[in-house]
């Protein structure tokens, strides 16, 4: 769905004096401390600072699986702050990928019934779902694994298999939380490798990362610090 | 498509239960019971009040029946020394009961003596029962063969009897006997009918009529055996003088069969000194077996809906441990894009599905269960579609109730607190 309305195209999401505050007892936590940025469209931008900075509050607050305590987010021309549970859960349906550290795959089900996860939801039959869960799986080099669990699987795979899942729906925007986290050197950069690719396909990606190798990669570098964006770096 | 739709959700429902194979079962046991008891329970009340129903059609609704019997009193006086006891139905009673109630249609005397009966070879000691064509047509005994008594009969004092298919039977009186002449006591009768028997009781219902009857006019009756029946015992000969032994009265309509019998009650009470007669209304004891009906559906419905509850609280907290070890599986569907209705159907279509198989097996069960009590117990049930019909209802209904709340729960996991944990 393109917003015609939305005359800035490269600009896919727009924060504006964005806080989240979680209360603690008698304590409050300011996880976002009023952020205000863009990311542009068809954008590769890595989030980076140490732990506990918000870069994860961040990533859900984008990813429309939070919502922000004061401030706004618009996201393709539609503000998202007002909306309500169900429009958020469609919005993350129709155009967001999330990808996270711990796969988070469904363990019980197998490979293409992970895959197909998203498709379920949009409502697909299951066939159009199967066809495309094959040309998911052979895009990110699974196409033999489709009838294994996630638990015969090694880190690598099960984290093409979560990529094959976010592209599904054929997302916008692909949300990625330490992506590499979980997995060795050399694996870690074949996963961006295909990151990076998926980017080149058109994909607007942020992603969380500690490491400032995998973090090179990305076209933009965003340093948080206390809840607050400290730099932003292009290339 | 929405249709295929629910039928790919119950599908995934039933994967995910048959994930956890034992569990499944174990949770569905509670159901399958709750549902077989309410089953199994609703077909022995409908048993027992059907087969109540069935005895008093025999009687005939719209009938009431009178008795002579013995007072206690009576009974303890002719032990002591020979001496005539005079008690029951006279005549002027059969003829005040049919004059001054308007709802009586009619009034049909029996007069019983008990007499050896012979046929060739064969003895049988029959209950001879004198009375008038009426009794036929109050009672609706199928006739085997021949004919029932005629007002002729009476008219010409004719010595004829009816026999019923079981004396016929003992006395070898096949069909052909019909016009053949049995001895009975130290008269002949000519054979003219045989009837169908309904026999002496059934459940708590005394029937009027016995299987060793053998029906004759009651003129005859009067005429051969007097009004005075003398009984040997050991060390006394008794004498009674009974009038009438029986009085079946039958009624206008049903409606006026409590009054009329109360009428009846009052009026006997008037002209007899000794508590000598038993009114029988089979309408009462309709009314009665409702009642029990009732009562018995109340009771054992109660104890089948607090095994339902059981089974229904059992699955409830089945569903609640099962959405905490899922909770991470929720927090991916709605970090995809779930939205909350559709957690929350997810949930509950696998208990729902749960429920109704549990509910079916037990249906299965609540058929078997009837059967082995008709078997062994030799107790009547029946398994009315009714009760079918609510049990599917119920065991659903069980599945949505206690499915909703683990159900709802699902669906308020916060996805991303979800999604962190273990
Ligand atoms: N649900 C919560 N309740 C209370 N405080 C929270 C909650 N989630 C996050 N926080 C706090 O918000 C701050 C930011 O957390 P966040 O998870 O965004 O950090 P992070 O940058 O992702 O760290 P890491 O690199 O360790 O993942 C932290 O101080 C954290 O304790
Ligand atoms: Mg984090």
């Amino acid at each position: 769905m393109i917003n015609q309305a939305d005359k800035n195209e490269d600009l896919v999401i727009r924060l504006e004096d964005v806080h989240k505050i979680y209360q603690m007892g008698d304590q409050q936590v300011n996880a976002l401390a009023g952020v205000s940025t863009t990311f542009s469209a068809g954008g590769f931008c890595a989030i980076m600072g140490p732990s506990g900075s918000g870069k994860s509050t961040m990533l859900n607050l984008l990813g429309c699986l939070d919502r922000a305590t004061r401030g706004r987010y618009i996201l393709e021309g539609t503000d998202v702050s007002t909306l309500d549970d169900d429009a958020l859960s469609e919005l993350r349906l129709r155009h967001l990928g999330f990808i996270f550290q711990s796969f988070n795959l469904i363990p019980q089900l197998t490979v293409q019934r992970n895959i197909e996860l998203p498709l379920y939801y949009l409502g697909w039959d299951s066939e159009s779902s199967a066809e495309r869960a094959v040309e998911l799986a052979d895009k990110v080099g699974l196409a033999e694994r489709l009838n294994h669990r996630p638990t015969e699987l090694s880190g690598g795979q099960m984290q093409r298999v979560a990529i094959a899942r976010a592209l599904a729906n054929d997302p916008r925007i692909l949300l990625a939380d330490e992506p590499t986290g979980n997995l060795d050197t050399a694996t870690g950069e074949q996963i961006l490798q295909l990151l990076a690719e998926l980017n080149e396909q058109g994909k607007t990606i942020i992603m969380v990362t500690h490491e400032p190798d995998i973090a090179m990669l990305a076209r933009t570098r965003l340093h948080m610090r206390d809840g607050l964006i400290e730099t932003i770096e292009e290339d | 498509m929405r249709r295929l739709k629910l039928v790919r959700n119950i599908g995934l429902g039933i994967e995910n239960l048959l994930l956890h194979k034992l569990r499944t079962f174990l949770t569905m046991l509670g159901v399958v019971f709750g549902v077989g008891s309410v089953v199994a329970m609703l077909s022995v009340g409908e048993g027992a009040s059907k087969e109540a129903l069935e005895q008093i059609r025999k009687v005939g609704s719209n009938n009431i029946i009178i008795s002579s019997i013995k007072s206690v009193q009576e009974v303890s006086q002719a032990t002591i020394h020979s001496h005539m006891s005079i008690y029951g139905l006279t005549y002027e009673d059969q003829f005040r009961i049919s004059e001054t109630f308007g709802h009586v249609k009619q009034v049909v005397p029996v007069k019983l003596v008990r007499k050896d009966a012979r046929l060739g070879e064969r003895n049988l000691e029959l209950r001879i029962v004198g009375t008038t064509p009426a009794w036929f047509e109050l009672l609706r005994r199928p006739v085997v063969a021949g004919r029932v008594l005629r007002a002729e009969d009476a008219r010409d004092l004719a010595g004829v009897v009816v026999l019923t298919d079981f004396g016929a039977r003992k006395l070898l009186a096949a069909e052909n006997t019909i016009g053949q002449a049995v001895r009975i006591g130290g008269n002949f009768y000519e054979i003219i009918g045989i009837v169908k028997s309904e026999g002496g009781m059934a459940g708590s219902i005394q029937m009027p009529d016995e299987e060793i009857d053998a029906y004759i006019p009651i003129e005859v009756a009067k005429e051969r055996y007097g009004d005075i029946i003398l009984r040997i015992t050991a060390g006394s000969n008794e004498r009674e003088l009974v009038e009438l032994h029986k009085m079946v009265i039958e009624v206008d309509h049903i409606d006026n069969v409590e009054s009329t019998a109360k009428g009846i009650e009052a009026m006997l009470k008037r002209f007899h000194k000794k508590d000598d007669y038993r009114i029988s209304v089979p309408l009462a004891l309709l009314q009665q077996a409702k009642a029990t009906k009732r009562t018995f559906n109340i009771v054992l419905g109660s104890i089948a809906a607090i095994s339902l509850l059981v089974g229904g609280i059992g699955i409830m907290n089945i569903m609640l441990a099962s959405v905490t070890e899922r909770t991470r599986e929720i927090g991916i569907r709605r970090a995809i894009g779930a939205k909350r209705r559709q957690i929350i159907s997810q949930f509950l279509i696998e208990t729902v599905v749960l429920s109704t198989v549990g509910g079916f097996v037990g249906i299965g069960l609540g058929l078997f269960i009837p059967w082995l009590i008709t078997k062994f117990a030799g107790m009547p049930t029946v398994v009315t579609a009714d009760s079918v019909f609510l049990s599917v209802g119920i065991s659903i209904s069980v599945g949505i109730v206690f499915g909703l709340y683990p159900a709802v729960r699902a669906a308020n996991v916060d996805p991303i607190i979800a999604l962190r944990h273990e």
